[in-house]
């Protein structure tokens, strides 16, 4: 019997691929990154970062500035830990001139750290409920966001871009409620992160949208430079604050915390596991800050001697490095930002590969990226 | 997990989720027990005593502020916002010609509200205010002259 | 001219078969319909925003009008007002016949909806079908605007659509089905007048229970709500199938949209919660039984809705691999199984009668 049927291989199966402009306007990018995808119907087969649409040269820019001046913009690289980039730089400064901050400053500094990796974290979270669907995670979050902010407010007069820490000391004296809000904050705090479990975390949706998704290896990650939330969350040991304790962190007891899974649901735990412990290291350090002054003396004009430094934090987002190459005079010679979301954007790259478009969006949001902290 | 045991689980789960969410839902209804937003116009906006909103020179009853002109606030700001204008003026004391302040320009739209000017000033002439209420449809409105017309140094700044 | 031509022809037939009277009272009925369809879906619409603002820790809308009930037709006035954009790129009439298949379909599902006890607009004896046929030809309407956007996310949601229909229409029948074992009629009415005694969720108790989740799932699949908004995707496809309308266009598609889903519930309502009927027949001998009969309905229906909008205001989206698999490996063989036990038990009669 002869059939007219003709047995198709899978070359011939095969679908055309397209190319699907993911952003500069999209809503899961959280800015203006622009992604080339190379699409296979649903599924990514490649991704192409194309950067560079809000580059404001800040690198450039403060090389024209003085050094108290450089502070003001590091708010501007990545707006949620904008106090741990001004941190950076002025401990870089002191480093430099070798002054040694009294205790109360490195209390303080911190305190204001941490407060301000669980205020990104729950941006994070919330915007990460919504960037998968659940919509009403980003109110919750929000809601108690709004605590840290005004805690915020109250002492450095600022929400978000704070500006608070200066060479040798930080801005303002600490507000007299900072102490017995933060004491109001922990408990809230500490009442309301089960219930985010409960909404989002158990919820059998997001277990399977997460689990096994955007799996990167902690080679992958340490390769590509991958630091913070992202490489712990693929077992990589590189917590600054652990590896290099700066400020008061060598007096606080906190575990780095480290997720061997690295895939989304890790990343994600490892984000909702560091907001426990950054309550646990707040809660060490509210009886205990010690009195002393909150400046230390120092010249209007800065000058630093001839070299090179560097200095480096531990954002919300990963490792942020400040390097300067001073000749001496009162502006820098180089200035070079390390920015967390530039290394993890490296690492997204192997990790988006293969996956849905669906699930891009997931893993992008477990990346936590801020555009002007890719683009500089 | 068996097959069922699975369907059971997602159906467990998903409850413990609606029951976050109903709970903050049924009080609403009624109460707007959880309501957490603020109807911004009628409720008045709560601001901090350091926010900080713009720049402002502070002037006594006497029309007097204490700005001396020294442009150290020019030189510390980052990015330009601030202009001093100064004049010569005869000193009526001593008859001596005196380096004065003619108009500190402010523009708040180049702000970005590092405080650097603030902890620069040496006489504490400017302070920050807590007015947020800037929005305006002519960009030209947003540069400001901080010092009032016709006001003059405080006396006994300069000591 | 040759619309102009074929209404006449069209109305001639009418007033040659049926005579004037009848085409004026169908005129009229078709007018209260489209006041129904533009006035429930404004309300819906308000009722989403309400409800989500109460579960996200807001108010809601409550500026426009008391309460803010004017808010949704303040909205609808400025989408009106708006260009109808049609991209240049795009298949004009593909794009432009998007929107009024999906309207067409879901206001002829409306037609067979019985809001009380002879307040139908068509009551025939195969409303049930008419209803699982009609709307799946919504989905002709997103696949052929999206299509004809030009856009590739518009493509990627439709097909998503496409997908995603074919899927659950058959978990939805199975469901049906089950329904229309016991009632043994695919008449609307006749569905509703079968659950006099005991409405048919608890006649016929587990399998009844497990036919209505399953029917609650693929209906809020079909309605493309979260956790099953795939074709919508907010952030993964920008607005997925309608990204390239804008104006009325738009605002066609979002009404069907909210349409479908008093469409839905209405269905479940009917088929599963006793339609008109009241409660243990509580308000039975009062007067006005038409009245009666409409607030009872529209309660129901009011139920299912907010259920559906607790699930949207709680839950995150769904994967499309997961989609197909929650329908083909879990409601379709649980469907197939449940009808099969739904009709032992009808042959049995081991059914619950109460009364």
């Amino acid at each position: 019997m002869e059939t007219n049927t003709q047995i198709l291989s899978t070359e011939d199966l095969r679908s055309q691929e397209y190319f699907l402009n993911m952003g500069p306007q999209h809503p899961a990018t959280h800015g203006v990154l622009r992604l080339l995808l190379t699409m296979d119907g649903e599924i990514v087969k490649n991704i192409e970062p194309d950067l560079g649409y809000i580059h404001r040269g800040i690198e450039k820019m403060v090389e024209y500035d003085t050094y108290r001046q450089i502070i003001h913009v590091t708010d501007r690289l990545d707006y949620l830990s904008s106090h741990m980039n001004n941190e950076a730089v002025a401990l870089a400064i002191e480093k430099a001139l070798e002054v040694e901050v009294s205790d109360r400053i490195k209390v303080i500094r911190t305190m204001m750290d941490e407060l301000t990796r669980i205020a990104s974290h729950l941006l994070w979270w919330g915007v990460m409920g919504m960037d998968i669907g659940a919509l009403t995670t980003f109110m919750y979050a929000f809601r108690d966001r709004e605590m840290i902010n005004e805690i915020m407010e109250k002492t450095t007069g600022a929400r978000l871009t704070m500006s608070y820490n200066i060479p040798g000391g930080v801005m303002f004296d600490l507000h007299p409620d900072f102490v017995k809000d933060v004491k109001a904050f922990i408990p809230h705090m500490r009442k309301v992160l089960p219930e985010y479990d409960r909404l989002l975390t158990g919820n059998i949706i997001f277990q399977r949208r997460m689990k096994g998704v955007g799996y990167l290896s902690a080679e992958d990650a340490i390769s590509h430079g991958a630091s913070g939330p992202v490489a712990r969350g693929s077992g990589v040991r590189c917590d600054i604050r652990k590896k290099a304790p700066y400020s008061a962190y060598d007096r606080v007891e906190f575990d780095e915390i480290i997720e061997t899974g690295g895939d989304n649901l890790a990343r994600y735990q490892v984000r909702m596991r560091e907001m426990y412990e950054s309550l646990n290291i707040l809660e060490q350090l509210v009886d205990n800050i010690p009195e002393g002054p909150y400046q230390m003396p120092m010249r209007t004009l800065i000058k630093l001697p001839k070299g090179e430094f560097y200095q480096r934090v531990e954002t919300a987002r990963g490792e942020f490095g400040v390097f300067i190459v001073s000749d001496g005079k009162k502006n820098p010679y180089r200035v070079k930002f390390r920015s967390p979301g530039f290394s993890n954007l490296n690492a997204l790259i192997q990790a988006g590969r293969g996956v849905k478009l669906a699930d891009l969006v997931a893993i992008m949001s477990t990346f936590d990226f801020v555009i002007p902290d890719i683009d500089r | 997990m068996t097959y069922f045991g699975k369907i059971f689980y997602g159906i467990k789960t998903l409850w413990t989720g609606m029951k976050v969410t109903g709970g903050y839902f049924f009080p609403n209804i009624t109460r707007k027990k959880y309501v957490i937003t603020r109807q911004y116009p009628d409720e008045p906006a709560v601001v901090f005593p350091r926010f900080k909103g713009e720049v402002v020179m502070w002037h006594n009853e006497n029309n007097e502020h204490r700005c001396t002109g020294c442009q150290a606030c020019e030189i510390a700001c980052p990015n330009g916002s601030i202009e001093i204008i100064w004049k010569r003026e005869v000193d009526p004391e001593t008859g001596k010609k005196k380096k004065m302040l003619d108009q500190h320009i402010y523009h708040l739209s180049m702000c970005t509200m590092c405080s650097l000017c603030i902890q620069a000033c040496p006489t504490n002439a400017i302070m920050w205010s807590t007015n947020f209420h800037n929005a305006t449809y002519d960009r030209g409105l947003l540069t400001k002259v901080l010092n009032k017309p016709g006001s003059k140094l405080m006396a006994g700044v300069e000591e | 001219m040759m619309n102009m031509l074929s209404i006449n022809i069209f109305q001639t037939w009418l007033e040659q078969t049926h005579g004037i009277w009848y085409v004026l009272v169908l005129a009229g009925i078709a007018a209260i319909y489209l006041g129904f369809f533009a006035v429930a879906g404004l309300m819906l619409v308000y009722l989403e925003r309400r409800v989500a603002g109460y579960f996200q820790l807001r108010l809601g809308p409550n500026r426009v009008g008391p309460w803010g009930l004017l808010q949704t037709i303040a909205d609808a006035l400025k989408l009106v007002s708006k260009e109808i954009f049609v991209p240049k790129m795009a298949d004009k009439l593909l794009y432009k016949a998007g929107y009024y298949i999906v309207i067409i379909a879901a206001l002829l599902a409306l037609a067979v909806i019985p809001f009380a006890r002879q307040i139908q607009a068509l009551d025939f004896n195969v409303g049930l079908f008419f209803i699982s046929a009609v709307s799946s030809v919504g989905v002709l309407g997103i696949l052929i605007g999206a299509w004809g956007s030009r856009n590739k996310y518009s493509l990627i949601g439709a097909m998503r659509s496409g997908l995603q229909m074919i899927s659950y229409e058959l978990s939805a029948g199975f469901a049906i089905i089950a329904v229309v074992l016991m009632s043994g009629t695919l008449k609307m009415t006749g569905i509703v007048e079968a659950q006099k005694h005991t409405w048919f969720l608890f006649q016929g108790h587990l399998p009844a229970i497990i036919a209505f989740m399953i029917f609650l799932i693929s209906g809020t699949a079909e309605t493309n709500r979260v956790p099953f908004d795939l074709v919508e995707g907010e952030s993964e496809l920008g607005a997925g199938f309608h990204t390239e309308y804008s104006g009325m266009g738009f605002a066609f598609f979002f009404l069907a949209e909210f349409i479908n889903m008093f469409i839905i519930a209405a269905l479940g309502a009917t088929l599963f919660l006793g339609g008109w009927l009241a409660p243990f027949g509580i308000t039975d001998g009062l007067p006005a039984q038409w009245l009666w009969g409409i607030i009872w309905f529209l309660l129901k229906v009011f139920v299912l809705i907010f259920l559906l909008m607790w699930f949207r205001w709680t839950f995150p989206r769904i994967r499309i691999d997961q989609l197909l698999t929650l329908e083909w490996k879990y409601l379709l063989p649980i469907g197939l199984v449940n009808t099969v036990i739904m009709a032992w038990m009808v042959w049995k009669d081991w059914l619950i009668h109460l009364g």
